[in-house]
């Protein structure tokens, strides 16, 4: 018990990790430029194919710095010839853009990439376990994940509050003529923070494309949940989104490891259940089979008694 | 899009055909409807299985083609999506195709052979058949059998049957942990193994049973936590696609060492993780063929197969389909569905892989020898390796025709 709980615990916190990694990008660019990326998730895909091709050529550590800094350029670019010209329709025109953009680069991805697994693996140097917990090895690898997520957190939080640049950025958000006529760029600032943003994805996808499998359909198959965490945490809030993601880690990795259903819950107390019919299938469904659509359940619930999110100050 | 391309070009021709007020399609082709996934989640699959018939009609028309006709493929996207499915269905029927194969996911296979079931009975004189070379939910072939059905694939419990007579032989085996797909073939795998094991080795526990959404889960690593917890030492599984290539990636990470028994083990990604999760030799699948088996011809097939295609030969029960269905249509002299429908019932060959092979006909279940083996370093005489890993698939047990016939409850309603 003792061992399922720590190693739960464990997996939980490593997934999180994952989780913020990307959703960091999203709600940067959210907070900053209050445009709901739909794209996210592909610019993270793009960061593990092009993490995966430049992997294969110098190796995986200048892939590490190389894809992210190419990825981000071409967020850059969207935002400068895509994004800013949308931007004067409003913001259902930018969603509407973005969520052209996820299906493009789709299709690009499987053009040049094809629709299979592309045999992208952890790096010999990382390729160790770092410790064993009740028998179970903790690869390296999963080390690394959670402690570029940490870093991140804290870089860009630093960034953020503490520095000039991240004052401006803030201010641009809220005041961009004030900000303009103070003699700043603004529209360079959004296209740097959507740059980062997607530049952020992309790293998420370097890490993440060996650990899991690197396929066209790794951005359609994350891109969901991404927006749970972001909202959960509350939109634009990157304390949130840290919060959320460790949130979402841990309930979903429980959760699939308690075999609890209605019926055991409610035998006890001598309540029989249904002998057919639909209900007998919602009397014997465990928690741990419903665990993948838990994070959804608590997108519900979130929305409905607080729509700010746990650490968001604005509703939208 | 590319696919929503195919499908506008399809309607286009349609269309035209319609105007032009042709009888039905050109005389001199015989067109199949490939109807899976080929975008989503199940792409990496579909893409493999149309690859399997493109090669397989270019074959079949290099040797003269069906009674001189060029035998087609055309694909048609369901996107893992019963509803979607049979839209597909009808808008290859709306095209004049009277032959449909489809093979990915039983509960969509399930939706196709009830419509064709109903379309035949309502359109005397226009019959469709339905091929299925890869759905194996055992009730396809008993209490929802089709007369307009036939299924190459062995199915589920055939497959069952023959694993467990395997594991029935390793005592090693003590302690079992099931994992399976959330959906009824999922669901047909794991009640079948439980009472498979229980008759024929009373003594061994069943540890877990554990079920998770069809292609959803992106990180296994605490469905591993679980099997490890529960001190399984072989894992029973009929997850395909990435379902299983992520489950194995999870067990590599955490150190998890049990005996794989599969049935898609060989799937897109498949090998590419078991040599990542360093598991030599200890990753088992069931099917009707395995590269590497020593009958000359299926050996040379395999060869030109990969020269062209790129992959490896997933589906040797597509070869059976495909040379069945010319042979039941050079039997009747016709591809009149009805016809060849005739044919192939009851029909006897021999297989791809050497070895008997027949049509049953009282289900429309094909059996055929199967064989059980496992991935590791290729060493002498086996020339073909999965996915340039080095891996390649060693026979470790084949079982005979007769050996895999399993009893069915199907009650047929024949054309009188």
């Amino acid at each position: 018990m003792l061992e399922l709980v720590t190693i739960s615990a464990l997996n939980g916190v490593l997934y999180g990790m994952l989780l913020f990694l990307m959703a960091s990008g999203l709600t940067l660019i959210f907070s900053m430029m209050g445009v709901l990326n739909f794209a996210h998730a592909s610019f993270y895909m793009l960061g593990a194919f092009f993490g995966f091709q430049i992997s294969e050529i110098v190796g995986f550590w200048p892939a590490f710095f190389l894809a992210p800094v190419l990825v981000g350029g071409i967020g850059a670019l969207v935002e400068r010839y895509g994004l800013r010209r949308v931007h004067r329709h409003g913001p259902v025109a930018e969603l509407l853009f973005t969520f052209g953009l996820a299906f493009v680069i789709e299709e690009i991805v499987q053009m040049i990439w094809g629709k299979g697994p592309v045999d992208y693996r952890v790096p010999l140097s990382l390729n160790f376990s770092a410790f064993t917990a009740f028998s179970t090895n903790y690869p390296a690898y999963k080390m690394f994940e959670l402690l570029t997520a940490i870093a991140i957190f804290a870089v860009l939080l630093m960034l953020l509050t503490r520095t000039r640049v991240g004052l401006i950025i803030q201010a641009s958000l809220t005041h961009p003529h004030m900000v303009a006529m103070l003699g700043h760029n603004v529209p360079r600032v959004f296209m740097l923070v959507f740059g980062v943003g997607t530049g952020l994805a992309a790293l998420a996808g370097v890490i993440a494309g060996p650990a899991l499998v690197t396929q066209s359909n790794m951005a359609a198959a994350l891109g969901p949940i991404l927006f749970v965490v972001v909202v959960v945490g509350g939109l634009g809030s990157l304390s949130g989104a840290f919060l959320a993601s460790l949130l979402i880690g841990l309930v979903q990795t429980f959760a699939v490891s308690i075999n609890l259903s209605v019926a055991d819950v409610l035998r006890p107390i001598g309540v029989a259940p249904p002998n057919g019919g639909v209900l007998f299938d919602v009397w014997n469904v465990t928690v741990a089979q419903i665990a993948p659509i838990i994070p959804y359940l608590l997108l519900v619930l979130i929305l409905i008694f607080r729509p700010t999110g746990l650490m968001g100050t604005r509703e939208h | 899009m590319i696919s929503h391309f195919k499908t506008m070009v399809c309607a286009t021709t349609t269309a035209a055909a319609i105007i032009a007020a042709l009888p039905a399609v050109a005389e001199d082709t015989v067109k199949i409807a490939y109807i899976d996934p080929l975008s989503g989640g199940g792409a990496s699959i579909g893409e493999v299985g149309l690859k399997t018939f493109n090669y397989l009609a270019d074959v079949t028309n290099a040797h003269g083609g069906i009674l001189g006709r060029k035998l087609e493929v055309t694909a048609y996207d369901n996107k893992l999506n019963a509803q979607e499915t049979l839209v597909q269905v009808q808008k290859a029927i709306d095209s004049g195709i009277r032959f449909i194969t489809q093979g990915n996911g039983s509960a969509f296979a399930a939706a196709i052979e009830d419509y064709v079931t109903k379309y035949n009975d309502r359109n005397p004189g226009k019959e469709v058949l339905y091929f299925n070379y890869a759905a194996v939910d055992p009730v396809l072939t008993n209490d929802k059998c089709s007369y307009w059905h036939f299924r190459w694939d062995a199915n589920s419990d055939i497959k069952m049957n023959a694993l467990t007579n395997y594991m029935k032989t390793r005592p090693n085996i003590k302690n079992v942990y099931l994992i399976n797909q959330d959906y009824s073939f999922g669901n047909a795998v794991r009640a079948e193994a439980r009472k498979m094991l229980a008759a024929k080795r009373p003594d061994i526990q069943i540890v877990g049973d554990e079920v998770h959404p069809l292609l959803k889960v992106t990180d296994f690593s605490p469905y591993v936590a679980k099997i490890k917890a529960s001190g399984a030492d072989s894992v029973i599984t009929g997850n395909w696609g990435q379902d299983f290539a992520l489950l194995l990636k999870a067990a590599a990470d955490a150190g998890l060492q049990v005996d794989w028994y599969t049935y898609y083990a060989g799937g897109t990604g498949g090998p590419t993780a078991i040599k990542q999760a360093n598991l030599p030799d200890r990753v088992y699948q069931i099917s009707e063929g395995l590269p590497n088996e020593p009958y000359a011809p299926a050996r040379e097939f395999e060869k030109a197969f990969r020269a062209k295609t790129s992959v490896s030969l997933f589906y040797p029960r597509a070869v059976n389909e495909i040379r069945m269905f010319v042979k039941a249509a050079q039997d009747a002299n016709s591809v009149d569905p009805v016809k060849v429908a005739a044919k192939l019932d009851g029909m006897k060959v021999t297989v791809y892989n050497g070895g008997e092979g027949f049509m049953r006909a009282e289900d429309h279940q094909f059996f055929q020898p199967m064989y059980i083996g496992n991935l590791g370093p290729i060493g002498k005489d086996q020339p073909f390796n999965e996915e340039n890993t080095g891996w390649g698939w060693k026979v470790t047990g084949k079982i005979d025709t007769q050996d895999t016939i399993l009893p069915t409850s199907c009650k047929m309603n024949r054309p009188s």
